[in-house]
């Protein structure tokens, strides 16, 4: 089925507007992509009509909004296809949910001598818990590294395994580069040695069907505001069993079955691990973006934005002075590139004069920056209200911009 | 030597000519970039980097007869070509002028919103940096 962009484009009002005098292109879909008028209308009418505090409330909104809040998480565990809602957990976002992670199963498995991989092509929120952990407790951080396209090299991530390996902890699709990286395989090898998986899907749960039983990974994080959600909201998946035998991330209400001076003991999962009043608003409305996500059909948005990317990737391969990082067979959504002989901060500037959103820089990946010996890329990064003429207006701007130093 | 006020107004006055289309003002700040005088080589150190998340300023001074000298180079065009502004304006001047200088022309040329980013532009700091150097030299002369 072929979707109607234009319909799809009415939904979000932010994308009707002008930005320095020129229609907004908005091209930054992997740092956050925009909201329907669906989500806008959700957040405004919780607070207008529903807003209570959830669980445990002895009066009607209170159960009203309980029974919202609990719906999304029905929702998500469909959209990710988990066993039970239990098994997901409501944080601030793929970062937290990451940090949860390292300071629970963490704390309690990884001990001094232990192994931790990820990959080269990790965001910072994606390392740097890691090196935390690492560093308190004496474990070792293995990276997994990456051929000239952005590819993972499985041959010598089979060579980092070992006994000792407790976790890997890897990027679904990568955010600067676009790669999808073969998560069945990474799971099924370290399930070999014994090691649990965490997947950072930031950017696959808006551009890849979720199917945590099939992957088999451990753990799944990812963030609402990028599919079409709002900020501030993440989800972390976990098994249950691995959840059951995770330590408490914060301590607070809700958290607790019963508290004594003497003693606490914990609620069960999911709430063990939400501590303290939740983003209620922001995870009811999430609903309405998972439903929008699910009316259109995931299968019909993915051959839209791959559609999209190819002919993105075909134009401007034709700009003289157009240098694309990372060229991996399988990739998704985003294009990053550089404009020879120009820095990506002055080009990005210069798209934007023309009414172009892109992101420019190290992409919070500068490990991965210095892999390629590059200080950061522009990165245009594609959603499903995309158009070809967008396309067409990147291009033309592009090809101006090269044209300055590449005559 | 015209004051402060006059060199801003004088480029305010030059990017009015491209109106309000940010495209061409961009164009010409980078026009103006390339021009900047080349930074001397023995002065690129890690010391004379002001950092900013994108881009990259190096920032040096002489004093010489009561006047400070600024020296500036950066890695992007629009940062250089801002820097050139700034120099047209700063540089030359007694420590005092340069403390008792409000800049004004950047906003009025349109340009606020990429100082403004501290994160990605090193740009705010070297103001904040140009300052700095202006104040230490006039609290050396004080101390002499």
């Amino acid at each position: 089925m072929g979707l109607n962009i234009n319909d799809i484009r009415n939904q979000f009002p932010v994308l009707h507007q002008e930005v320095n005098g020129k229609p907004l292109v908005y091209l930054d879909n992997a740092a956050t992509t925009h909201k329907p008028q669906s989500v806008i209308d959700a957040l405004s009418n919780y607070y207008q009509k529903d807003n209570s505090n959830i669980h445990r409330g002895a009066h009607t909104l209170a159960a009203r909004a309980t029974d919202y809040f609990e719906k999304t998480r029905l929702m998500i565990q469909q959209f990710t296809n988990a066993r039970e809602p239990e098994e997901i957990i409501f944080t601030k976002g793929t970062t937290e949910s990451i940090n949860l992670v390292a300071s629970t199963f963490g704390r309690k498995y990884v001990q001094s001598g232990d192994e931790i991989i990820i990959s080269a092509l990790e965001h910072h929120s994606n390392i740097v818990p890691w090196q935390m952990l690492c560093e308190e407790k004496g474990a070792v951080l293995k990276i997994i590294p990456i051929n000239d396209k952005g590819e993972l090299l499985l041959e010598e991530y089979d060579k980092l395994l070992s006994p000792r390996t407790k976790l890997v902890s890897v990027v679904h699709v990568s955010n600067a580069l676009g790669t999808v990286n073969p998560v069945n395989y990474i799971i099924k090898k370290a399930h070999e040695v014994g090691a649990k998986v965490l997947l950072d899907g930031a950017q696959s749960s808006s551009h890849l069907t979720i199917d945590v039983q099939q992957l088999d990974c451990d753990f799944f994080a990812f963030s609402a505001h990028k599919i079409y959600g709002p900020t501030g909201l993440g989800v972390l998946y976990g098994k249950r069993e691995v959840l059951e035998a995770m330590p408490p991330y914060m301590g607070g209400g809700e958290m607790i079955k019963e508290v004594t001076f003497e003693k606490t003991t914990y609620n069960d999962i999911p709430f063990k691990f939400e501590a303290g009043t939740p983003n209620i608003a922001d995870v009811i409305a999430f609903q309405k973006a998972l439903e929008f996500v699910n009316g259109l059909g995931k299968a019909n948005m993915v051959a839209h934005e791959n559609e999209i990317l190819r002919y993105a990737d075909e134009k401007l391969r034709t700009i003289n002075g157009y240098l694309p990082v990372g060229e991996a067979k399988e990739k998704v959504s985003i294009l990053s590139f550089l404009i020879q002989g120009m820095h990506p901060f002055d080009v990005g500037m210069m798209l934007d004069a023309g009414g172009i959103a892109v992101r420019t820089g190290h992409h919070c990946t500068q490990p991965l920056m210095n892999r390629f010996q590059i200080e950061g890329t522009v990165r245009a990064s594609f959603s499903v209200y995309n158009t070809e003429e967008e396309v067409d207006i990147l291009y033309q701007s592009l090809h101006k911009i090269a044209k300055l130093k590449n005559k | 030597m015209t004051d402060t006020r006059e060199i801003q107004d004088e480029i305010i006055d030059e990017f009015s000519i491209l109106g309000d289309d940010k495209e061409s003002t961009i164009y010409y700040i980078m026009e103006i970039g390339n021009k900047l005088p080349p930074f001397p080589e023995n002065e690129r150190t890690d010391e004379n980097i002001i950092k900013g998340c994108q881009s990259k300023v190096w920032l040096t001074t002489k004093f010489e007869n009561n006047r400070v000298i600024y020296l500036a180079d950066s890695n992007t065009d629009i940062t250089k070509g801002l820097i050139s502004l700034l120099i047209r304006v700063l540089s030359h001047r007694t420590p005092k002028e340069i403390l008792d200088t409000e800049l004004y022309f950047i906003d009025r040329i349109g340009m606020s919103g990429i100082i403004g980013s501290q994160r990605s532009n090193g740009l705010a700091s070297m103001i904040k940096q140009m300052k700095l150097f202006a104040l230490a030299y006039q609290q050396s002369q004080l101390n002499v």
